[in-house]
C-alpha cells in the first residue's frame, strides 16, 4: 500500500508541526508514505467562493500528483471533501475518479482502512475536541447531532487511545467555528463571534487544548485565543496522537 | 441607493453582543426543543425519507397535482384563483374585496403575503389589515417585516413588546409580563374577529385527491378569522400540494417537531367548502415557482414547509438575525429561494453560510440546503453579481496556486511577511485581524522541512 500524503496549502506554510505529526503518525503506524513537493492547494478557497470554474489549474496538479497512488490522506477534513466531492480532470477522468474515491481524512484512514486500537501517545492534558462541519457532517467522521441516529466518533475513539488525557464535555457538541474560508473576512463581524462563542464553550468547560481534525478550525480559534491572551492552545489531532511525554 | 447587504447588515446586528448573545440562546433553545421532540419518535429519519420522497413525487407531477386539486376544490365549492406573480396575487385579492365593498381584512400567517408584500398593496388601496397572529400583530405594530418565519418576532424582547403594547393598545408603561400581553392581544383581536367581514388565511398542506386544505395554527386565529368572516380567501403558492390524504400525518408529524418542539399545532384546520352563506376563495401563486422547478440544481427548495428549523439551527442566522437577509424568508432556506426571485439583490445570501450543513440535515423535508447553497455562488459570480475586486482576488489566488513555483514562493512571500512586516497585516484594513491574532509564521514549510529531512526520499 502507497500513501500520497497531501498536506493543505495553509498547513503547508503556516502549520507544519501539523503536517510532521501526520507524517510521523503514519510512518509509525508502518504505511509507505510519500509526500510528493509539487502540490499546492486543493482548490476549496476559490470553489467555495463561487469560482468553481478557476480550479482547473488546482484539479490538473492535483491529479498528477496523486494518481499514483493507493490511498492519499490527509490532515484536513475539508479539503478532502472537497476533492471528494468537486475533483475533475477532463483529461484524465479515470485518475480523478480513482482519487475521488480513495482520498481519506487522516482520522477516516486511521480507524476505517488501518482499523488502529492502539496508539503509543500521552497527553496528560484536559482537551477539547472541536467536530469541523465538514469532516462530521461531510466526510461523516462522527454522528451529527442533527440526526436520529447512533453516536459514534471516529476522533474520539483515537483520543481515547492516548495516555493521560482527558477530554471536556461542550455544551454544543458540533457548531460552527465561523471560519468558513472567505466567509472569515466576507461576513467578518458573524465569523469572528461565532468563534469567540465556539472558544467560550471550551474555556468554560475547562479545556487546556482544543483539538481538531482540521486546521482551519484551529487557525481560527488560535486567532481568538491570542487576542484574548488565553493560555489556551490549539494542536491537531495528529499532534495529540503523536505525543510523548514523561 | 444601493441597499445594505448581510455582512454590513449582520456588523450592525452585532455591536450589541449582549443582544447577539441573547439572540442566539433563545433559538438555540428552540433547536434544543426541536432535538428533543424528534429524539421522542424512533422512525424519524423514515419520516423525513418519507415526507422527501412524497414532496419529491408532488414535485415530479406538480402539473397533474395542481389540475386534480382544482378540480376538486371547485367540486367542493371554492373559488379557484391562478396568480402567476405576486403582483396579480395582490390585484385577485383587492378585487375579492372591492367586489363585496370590504375596507377591513383580518389576516392569520402567511409567509407568501410577506413574499408579495399584500399588506403594503393593500393599504395602498385602502383596505385596512390587521394581522392576527400575535407575533405577526408585534411586527405590524412595530412596523417591521418578520424576522422569523414561525417566530416573526423573535428579535423582540418581551419589554420592547410591552412597549409597543403600551403605545399602540394602551397597557400602562413598563409592563413586560408576557400573560398580561397576551391577554391584551387577545381582546384586541377578539374585537377585530367579531367585525372583520373578509379573512385571508395562507396554506400549510393542499390536498389534491379532496381538494382540501389545511391550515397549521397554534393560536386558533386562522380559524376565528376564516370562521366569523362572509369571505375567506387563502393564499398557497403552487408548492404546497400532497398527494393524498393519508400522506397529511407524515407532514404534521415533522412540522410542528421542527419548527418549535411540540409535537404538533394546536389547530390543523381543514378547510374543504364554505359555510352557507360565505365565499371559500383559493388563490394559487406561482411567483417564480415555475423557474425554480425548472432549476435541476435548485429544484427541490420547493419542498420547504416553512417550519424554520434551518434558521434556529444555523450559527449565522443565530447571530446575524432575521432582518439582516432582507427578505422576507430569511435564513439558509431564504438564502436559496431569494436568489431566484431577484440574483442581483439577493447576490449576498448565499455567501452568507459556513456551509456548516446544519440545515441541511435538521431539514424534516431533506433539502440540501448547504450544497445548493455552494451552487448559487457559483451560478452568481457566472452571471456577474460579485464585486470586480473578489474576481480579481481569485484570478490571483488561481494564478497562484496553479503552479508549485509560484506556490512556493508566495508562501515564502507571506511567512516573511507575518514574521517582519506584522503591520502590513496587524492593521484595520485586515478584516480577519479585526478580532483575531494572524497566525505565526514557522521559520520553514512543511515542504521545506520534507526536503531537509527526508532527502534520501525526494
Amino acid at each position: 500500500m502507497r500513501v500520497g500524503l497531501f498536506i493543505p496549502c495553509y498547513v503547508n506554510q503556516f502549520y507544519p508541526n501539523a503536517a510532521i505529526a501526520t507524517l510521523k503518525l503514519l510512518k509509525q503506524l508502518g504505511v509507505d508514505v510519500v509526500y510528493p513537493l509539487n502540490q499546492t492547494c486543493c482548490g476549496q478557497p476559490m470553489a467555495n467562493s463561487g469560482f468553481e470554474h478557476l480550479t482547473k489549474g488546482c484539479d490538473e496538479l492535483f491529479v498528477a500528483n496523486f494518481a499514483e497512488f493507493d490511498y492519499i490522506v490527509s490532515p484536513s477534513g475539508s479539503c478532502v471533501l472537497h476533492i471528494k466531492d468537486h475533483l475533475h480532470d477532463d483529461q484524465h477522468p479515470e485518475k480523478a475518479t480513482h482519487i475521488r474515491h480513495h482520498v481519506y481524512e487522516l482520522v477516516e484512514f486511521l480507524t476505517d482502512v488501518l482499523k488502529v486500537e492502539t496508539l503509543n501517545a500521552t497527553f496528560p492534558f484536559k482537551v477539547g475536541l472541536h467536530q469541523s462541519c465538514h469532516g462530521q457532517r461531510g466526510l461523516h467522521l462522527s454522528q451529527m447531532s442533527e440526526l436520529i441516529a447512533k453516536p459514534f466518533s471516529k476522533p474520539m475513539q483515537l483520543l481515547n487511545l492516548v495516555k493521560g488525557i482527558e477530554m471536556v464535555q461542550l455544551t454544543r457538541p458540533d457548531e460552527c467555528c465561523g471560519f468558513g474560508g472567505t466567509f472569515c473576512v466576507a461576513e467578518e463581524a458573524v465569523s469572528s463571534k461565532m468563534g469567540k462563542d465556539r472558544v467560550e464553550d471550551h474555556l468554560v468547560n475547562g479545556a487546556e487544548y482544543i483539538t481538531a481534525a482540521d486546521m482551519s478550525c484551529l487557525m481560527h480559534m488560535e486567532g481568538i485565543l491570542k487576542r484574548k491572551n488565553s493560555k489556551v492552545k490549539v494542536l491537531h489531532i495528529a499532534e495529540i496522537l503523536t505525543a510523548a511525554h514523561d | 441607493m444601493i441597499s445594505q447587504k448581510h455582512p454590513e447588515l449582520a456588523e450592525i446586528f452585532n455591536k450589541d453582543e449582549a443582544r447577539v448573545n441573547w439572540h442566539d440562546d433563545t433559538l438555540w433553545w428552540i433547536r434544543a426543543k426541536r432535538d428533543k421532540a424528534a429524539h421522542g419518535i424512533s422512525e424519524w429519519e423514515l419520516l423525513r425519507e418519507t415526507a422527501s420522497q412524497l414532496k419529491n413525487n408532488v414535485l415530479s407531477n406538480l402539473h397533474e397535482y395542481l389540475i386534480q386539486f382544482e378540480a376538486n376544490a371547485k367540486a367542493n365549492g371554492i373559488h379557484v384563483h391562478w396568480a402567476a406573480d405576486a403582483k396579480e396575487h395582490n390585484q385577485i385579492v383587492l378585487s375579492l374585496l372591492q367586489k363585496k365593498g370590504i375596507t377591513q381584512m383580518v389576516k392569520s400567517k402567511s409567509m407568501l403575503t410577506e413574499e408579495c408584500h399584500l399588506n403594503d398593496y393593500l393599504e395602498k388601496n385602502g383596505i385596512d389589515v390587521i394581522d392576527s397572529d400575535l407575533g405577526e400583530r408585534i411586527v405590524q405594530l412595530a412596523k417591521e417585516p418578520p424576522s422569523h418565519i414561525v417566530l416573526p418576532c423573535i428579535h423582540k424582547k418581551k419589554e420592547e413588546i410591552g412597549q409597543i403594547f403600551h403605545e399602540h393598545l394602551g397597557t400602562a408603561a413598563g409592563v413586560s409580563d408576557p400573560q398580561v400581553l397576551t391577554e391584551t392581544a387577545r381582546i384586541h383581536l377578539r374585537e377585530t374577529f367579531l367585525t372583520r367581514r373578509s379573512a385571508l388565511t395562507g396554506v400549510n398542506f393542499a390536498v389534491a385527491e379532496t381538494g382540501e386544505f389545511v391550515v397549521c395554527t397554534n393560536e386558533g386565529n386562522a380559524d376565528m378569522g376564516a370562521h366569523l368572516a362572509e369571505i375567506h380567501i387563502a393564499s398557497m403558492g403552487i408548492e404546497k400540494l400532497i398527494p393524498k390524504k393519508k400522506h397529511l400525518s407524515v407532514f404534521l408529524r415533522l412540522l410542528t417537531r421542527s419548527a418549535t418542539g411540540q409535537p404538533i399545532t394546536t389547530y390543523s384546520s381543514h378547510f374543504k367548502k364554505p359555510r352557507p352563506g360565505q365565499e371559500m376563495h383559493l388563490v394559487l401563486v406561482d411567483n417564480g415557482r415555475s423557474i425554480q422547478l425548472g432549476r435541476e440544481s435548485f429544484r427541490n427548495s420547493l419542498k420547504c414547509i416553512r417550519c424554520g428549523a434551518c434558521m434556529n439551527t444555523c450559527p449565522v442566522y443565530r447571530r446575524s438575525g432575521g432582518h439582516s437577509y432582507h427578505n422576507a424568508i430569511a435564513g439558509p432556506i431564504g438564502a436559496i429561494l431569494a436568489p431566484n426571485l431577484d440574483m442581483k439583490e439577493y447576490a449576498d445570501l448565499p455567501f452568507a453560510s459556513t456551509l456548516c450543513g446544519s440545515c441541511t440535515h435538521v431539514c424534516p423535508v431533506k433539502i440540501d440546503i448547504h450544497d445548493q447553497l455552494y451552487k448559487w455562488r457559483q451560478v452568481i459570480v457566472k452571471e456577474g453579481y460579485v464585486p470586480a475586486s473578489k474576481t480579481m482576488a481569485m484570478k490571483i489566488m488561481d494564478f497562484t496556486l496553479s503552479s508549485p513555483t509560484r506556490f512556493k514562493l508566495a508562501g515564502k512571500v507571506g511567512r516573511w511577511t507575518l514574521k517582519n512586516a506584522g503591520f502590513t497585516l496587524n492593521n484595520k484594513f485586515n478584516p480577519w485581524f479585526k478580532n483575531r491574532e494572524m497566525p505565526e509564521a514557522p521559520k520553514e514549510s512543511f515542504t521545506e522541512w520534507y526536503q531537509r529531512n527526508h532527502k534520501d526520499n525526494l
